[in-house]
């Protein structure tokens, strides 16, 4: 059994069901032969992924679903070994550069400039260049960016690139000034919603209209969670029901009671406890960023409008250094600490405001 | 363009060198320009940028210091060390090769010419040897043909803004011992990045944004020689979202070409394709700043993100707006905008988009309240 976000991902652009003119557009550009290097950005689970494999598979037709799986070695110039894997037809490939960290700038230089620089050797029968899938484009260094920029002009004839990544905020605007952009916005809770059912359909099962719009609110607007919500629900039973429970992961659970032990007690020793459960999230995988957001919005669910503002500045001051720093840990409890100090003061003087009017 | 492979390699068969002559027609009208001439299959296939990078240095639009300079030098007068800098789609890249194409024509183009770039391994160990070596070597100033050509190679080093300080520091003597064989060309866009000692060896030009007209008449000849019918307001709109960037400015051209082959092109067409944040969704943004309530922004903020603007973008469009806002005093505006520098700063760093994006519209929020 596979999950169902993959086994109905749209293949080609006919298949697709939100965002037609923007495929159309797409289309266009590919139908007359060629086009420019794409930047493809949105939030995840917009569908950054199933329109790129579209584009592939409208420009090479279904040579590009037989993938196999490459390892590549590289030297870095202080002589230390790194492996990335790459995935790739006959007609493209796809890597993920971050994989390596601070070393992505050995392998745009290395990998990415070999590929380009070879030929397609039937180019009456294929077309003339293969299209290099960079995903997350915005995690790569600065460096790595500078390396792409001459790459992308100099070997235009033979390669194409497709960019993918979540924001354009972090690509160098050398690298933008190079591509199309193309922007794919996270489909409405009513486009989900119609999703879901046309999915229950096929699986033969009944999906209760209630349900449906109920799991597209609670899914961000993000479809392939969206699907994952749904699958789980109907393994949990079928047939659904109007007022059945969505399944939310752990984490958010935890991370939710969490922010609220924050909000009852400020003290030392709560610092403490809440240091140890952010632990658990972090050794779970769960991205700094998301703990930060998930804290923020429980934490001023019950503060006051004046704190309001001045929490989400501390919230971005310290998620910033986070950025800078090495250990997330650090920058987590700081800000819990002086939100405990902030919120703590505020209440005082509130207090001491209410002594004075009673005297 | 293949020059890479064959300058590692001189001897390699003519197939692999360029493309055999096979079936298609003539290749492409530029015959001397090696920068096209590899890609002869059908002149569409060849992104306009390319196509139309100027070939002569008199081509290049609006750098007038830079063209006066380097026209002399083609005339014989001195070659000094060079030093490009500004932001991209100015030119620097192609002012230089253009240049280099004229001095040494296309036989001598690459064996005096090195061009490295970022994409390129060019620590410090590559500048000690690979660039070294290649500047020590001394040429005569003929061509095989027997006309004259300047009696010195060119190293071009592109992308300078991301070479280590080490690396810099490598080239400085390099540079003073082998003038009499080699001249350097260094091309950034940030001349901060560059350390002093490199940029007093050089002759600094700034290239600067292009000016609107000038764009404007650049995309008018490239649609009058491809053929593409447009309105003027969509030339118009189209130079308006590329703030002097003129490849940006022909990427976006070529890109609604192709998307409305065959039609007349509207300024709406060119909205869609530059993905400039519609003006409403600012307005709406600022319009939810007044209201004073912090949920209500939040929503607005996080379906803002969801529909995929990048908040770099937002922030961009949100500062020109508020400077027209005539509500706002110039003190209020002050500590808006300072804040907007910080965030930028921050968003540049790589911090949460969401979270900045909510510092940033706090802000405005508190200045508009207060009021």
């Amino acid at each position: 059994m596979s999950l169902w976000c993959d086994k109905y991902r749209p293949k080609t652009f006919d298949e697709l069901d939100y965002q037609l003119q923007q495929a159309e557009l797409l289309q266009t550009i590919v139908a007359s032969g060629d086009f420019p290097h794409f930047l493809i950005f949105g939030p995840s689970g917009s569908g950054k992924k199933t329109r790129i494999t579209c584009l592939l598979h409208a420009l090479y037709g279904d040579g590009i679903q037989s993938l196999r799986i490459e390892n590549h070695e590289y030297e870095t110039p202080s002589k230390k070994k790194i492996e990335i894997t790459t995935i790739g037809s006959n007609f493209h490939i796809q890597v993920n550069p971050s994989d390596v960290g601070i070393y992505d700038r050995v392998v745009i230089q290395e990998l990415i400039k070999t590929i380009a620089q070879t030929r397609q050797i039937n180019s009456t029968e294929q077309r003339a260049f293969k299209v290099i899938v960079i995903v997350e484009v915005d995690k790569l260094t600065r460096d790595a960016q500078h390396g792409l920029r001459r790459t992308m002009e100099k070997y235009v004839g033979s390669c194409r690139l497709v960019l993918c990544c979540n924001s354009t905020s972090r690509v160098i605007p050398a690298i933008r000034s190079r591509c199309l952009a193309i922007r794919v916005a996270a489909p409405t809770v009513d486009e989900i919603s119609g999703i879901l059912k046309k999915v229950a359909t096929i699986e033969g099962i009944q999906l209760p209209v209630d349900l449906a719009n109920r799991i597209g609110e609670k899914s961000q607007r993000n479809l392939r969670r969206a699907l994952l919500m749904l699958q789980s629900c109907a393994t949990q039973k079928v047939p659904l029901t109007k007022d059945q429970q969505i399944v939310e992961p752990d984490w958010e659970i935890y991370l939710r009671d969490t922010a609220r032990m924050i909000g009852e007690q400020q003290t030392p020793q709560r610092i403490l406890e809440a240091r140890e459960r952010l632990y658990e999230l972090i050794a779970h995988c769960i991205p700094a960023e998301v703990i930060f957001k998930g804290l923020l919005d429980e934490l001023l669910a019950n503060c006051d409008d004046l704190l309001k503002s001045q929490i989400t500045q501390t919230a971005a001051e310290y998620e910033h250094r986070l950025r800078q720093g090495s250990k997330e840990i650090f920058h987590l409890e700081a800000f819990i600490a002086k939100y405990m100090c902030i919120y703590k003061q505020h209440m005082q003087s509130m207090a001491a405001g209410l002594d004075d009017c009673f005297d | 363009m293949s020059k890479k492979p064959t300058v590692k390699k001189p001897t390699v068969p003519a197939m692999f060198s360029k493309n055999p002559p096979s079936t298609t027609t003539t290749t492409t009208t530029n015959d001397k320009e090696n920068l096209i001439e590899v890609k002869p299959k059908s002149d569409r296939l060849v992104p306009w940028v390319e196509k139309y990078r100027p070939k002569k240095v008199s081509d290049v639009a609006y750098q007038d210091e830079v063209v006066a300079v380097l026209t002399k030098c083609l005339a014989g007068s001195d070659f000094p060390n060079l030093l490009f800098y500004g932001p991209p789609g100015t030119g620097k890249t192609s002012t230089i090769l253009a240049a280099a194409h004229e001095l040494f024509g296309p036989q001598l183009f690459r064996d005096r010419v090195m061009e490295l770039n970022s994409s390129d391994e060019r620590g410090i160990n590559v500048i000690r040897e690979k660039v070294k070596k290649f500047a020590q070597f001394s040429v005569i100033a003929t061509r095989s043909d027997g006309a004259y050509c300047p009696s010195f190679k060119l190293i071009i080093l592109d992308e300078c803004d991301s070479m280590t300080k080490a690396a810099q520091a490598a080239l400085r003597r390099t540079m003073e011992r082998e003038s009499k064989t080699t001249r350097f060309c260094l091309i950034c866009n940030y001349i901060s990045r560059i350390i002093d000692p490199i940029t007093s060896r050089c002759a600094k030009f700034r290239f600067k944004p292009l000016k609107d007209s000038i764009i404007v008449q650049r995309l008018q000849t490239i649609c009058d020689t491809e053929n593409v019918q447009h309105e003027p307001e969509a030339i118009t709109e189209l130079v308006k979202c590329t703030e002097g960037d003129m490849r940006k400015a022909v990427t976006f051209l070529q890109s609604v070409a192709r998307f409305r082959a065959n039609t007349v092109i509207t300024a709406i067409d060119v909205q869609e394709i530059t993905g400039i944040i519609p003006e409403n969704v600012i307005e709406n943004l600022y319009q939810v700043c007044h209201s004073s309530s912090y949920e209500k922004l939040a929503t607005t903020v996080k379906n803002v993100l969801l529909e995929g603007y990048a908040a770099h973008q937002l922030l961009l469009q949100l500062h020109d707006y508020i400077l027209g806002q005539m509500a706002l005093g110039n003190e209020q505006k002050g500590i808006i905008f300072e804040k907007a520098a910080i965030v930028d700063g921050c968003l540049l760093d790589g911090a949460d988009e969401y979270l900045q994006l909510m510092d940033f519209l706090c802000t405005v929020m508190h200045q508009l309240c207060r009021s």
